[in-house]
């Protein structure tokens, strides 16, 4: 691993500071993929800047018809939460699964969708759900903000500061698992929104998650799980790799979709 | 380029200017000659480096040692009353046999003693999902899941 400068601002104010004024400066939030890929040297940062120290980015709470999940909170508070538990019982299972054990105690909500891993959990229940990402500049709507492979539409000195999950009707996430890393080969998360049915696919798509306008057509007219099988998605964008091939990830989409869609069901 | 990090480990105050890259790890084992941490695959997968801090489970080479400031850190060594008398996790691994070259056992009884506050009373399969972050290449995890199993049981 590289040496780099180590920061531990105490404010949110400090910290956007901090980043602003580093062109080559990042964000730590739990750092489960961070300083991996630090050891790895895929990331040299000239400054770490440490939200730990930060208050006001941990916590869960009900506000109107949303539950708004603070950035810093782990994956293993958000399982655990009977909040998330009651009103979106689908995110507290995805929280749950991600990782391992260990990984779910530290890695936090905020660190996976800013790094949008193509093949991370978070990215298809906030796409999925039409989640808002409160940023300390501004609200960003879920269509908005994931912009391609590990690419968000946060700018410089943007912090994630909060994400609001609009509590569905109903939902499922469901998720074929690398057995080895447990990232997802692919994951479907199914929501029927107060807006319509949406339907966010990650862990397969060459520009990381993304959703299936074919799908929520058909779940609008029919939300049952023989309106999604029968949808198929070209393999064309999608990821190949030893794990599995396009064609293969194209085939799970629609499997799992029905899956998903069985599961929201209550099946 | 130098940082000053201060934490408890094992009951004991610690404070030490370390390099801001060292892991937790490395902090442990090389710092304080801790060496019961064990690192094993180094990435992340493994387990084997598992330590409690604040009371849960985490990777020890997968987060800074900065990140650790103001932590409570147990480790491996930490477990045992100070007369020497075995934790009931270590007494349970020892007596199920639930280790063959040892090597993973530290991050294995850390990661297991977590459990103690989340399940109760789990099933072979609950011992098993939850020991998803520890890895084993000797033993085919049985007498883990036993050790596991009597040894949350004695913890109460």
């Amino acid at each position: 691993m590289l040496n780099f400068n180590y920061h531990r601002p105490q404010s949110l104010a400090e910290a956007a500071s901090l980043l602003g004024a580093k062109a080559e400066g990042k964000a730590l939030a739990g750092g489960q993929t961070l300083v991996a890929a630090l050891k790895l040297r895929l990331a040299g940062p000239t400054d770490l800047v440490d939200l730990a120290g930060v208050g006001g980015l941990k916590g869960i709470s009900r506000e109107g018809n949303n539950i708004k999940i603070g950035a810093m909170t782990t994956h293993a508070e958000v399982a655990a939460s009977s909040e998330v538990k009651s009103a979106i019982p689908a995110l507290a299972a995805l929280a749950g699964e991600i990782g391992d054990r260990q990984v779910r105690n530290r890695g936090t909500l905020g660190g996976s969708i800013a790094n949008n891993d193509p093949a991370a959990d978070y990215p298809g229940a906030v796409l999925g759900l039409g989640a808002t990402v409160h940023t300390n500049k501004r609200s960003i709507a879920a269509d908005d903000f994931f912009t391609g492979l590990f690419g968000t539409a946060l700018g410089a000195g943007e912090i994630i500061t909060a994400v609001s999950f609009p509590v569905p009707k109903r939902a499922a996430y469901v998720k074929f698992k690398n057995q080895a890393s447990r990232f997802a080969l692919v994951g479907i998360f199914v929501a029927e929104t107060a807006a319509g049915p949406r339907v966010a696919v990650t862990g397969a798509g060459q520009s990381g998650v993304f959703r299936v306008a074919a799908m929520e057509t058909a779940l609008a007219k029919d939300f049952s799980p023989a309106a999604v099988t029968g949808v198929k998605v070209a393999a064309q964008n999608l990821n190949s790799d030893l794990h599995a091939t396009a064609d293969y990830r194209a085939a799970l989409i629609s499997v799992l979709a029905g899956r998903a869609v069985n599961q929201a069901r209550g099946g | 380029m130098s940082t000053r990090i201060s934490m408890t480990v094992n009951g004991k105050a610690v404070s030490a200017e370390v390099e801001e890259r060292t892991l937790l790890a490395a902090f442990l084992r090389e710092h304080l000659r801790l060496t019961g941490t064990h690192v094993g695959c180094d990435t992340g997968h493994c387990g084997a480096c598992t330590v409690l801090l604040d009371g849960k489970a985490v990777k020890s080479c997968n987060m800074l040692a900065a990140q650790a400031q103001g932590a409570n850190v147990t480790t491996i060594e930490g477990l045992a009353a100070a007369d020497g008398e075995m934790h009931p996790m270590q007494v349970a691994f020892k007596a199920s046999h639930g280790l063959q070259c040892g090597f993973c056992t530290p991050g294995m009884v850390l990661s297991a003693v977590e459990l103690a506050g989340k399940l109760k009373n789990p099933s072979e399969a609950q011992i098993r999902e939850a020991l998803d972050g520890n890895y084993c290449r000797c033993t085919g995890y049985h007498n883990i899941v036993k050790a596991v199993q009597t040894g949350l049981a004695n913890m109460g």
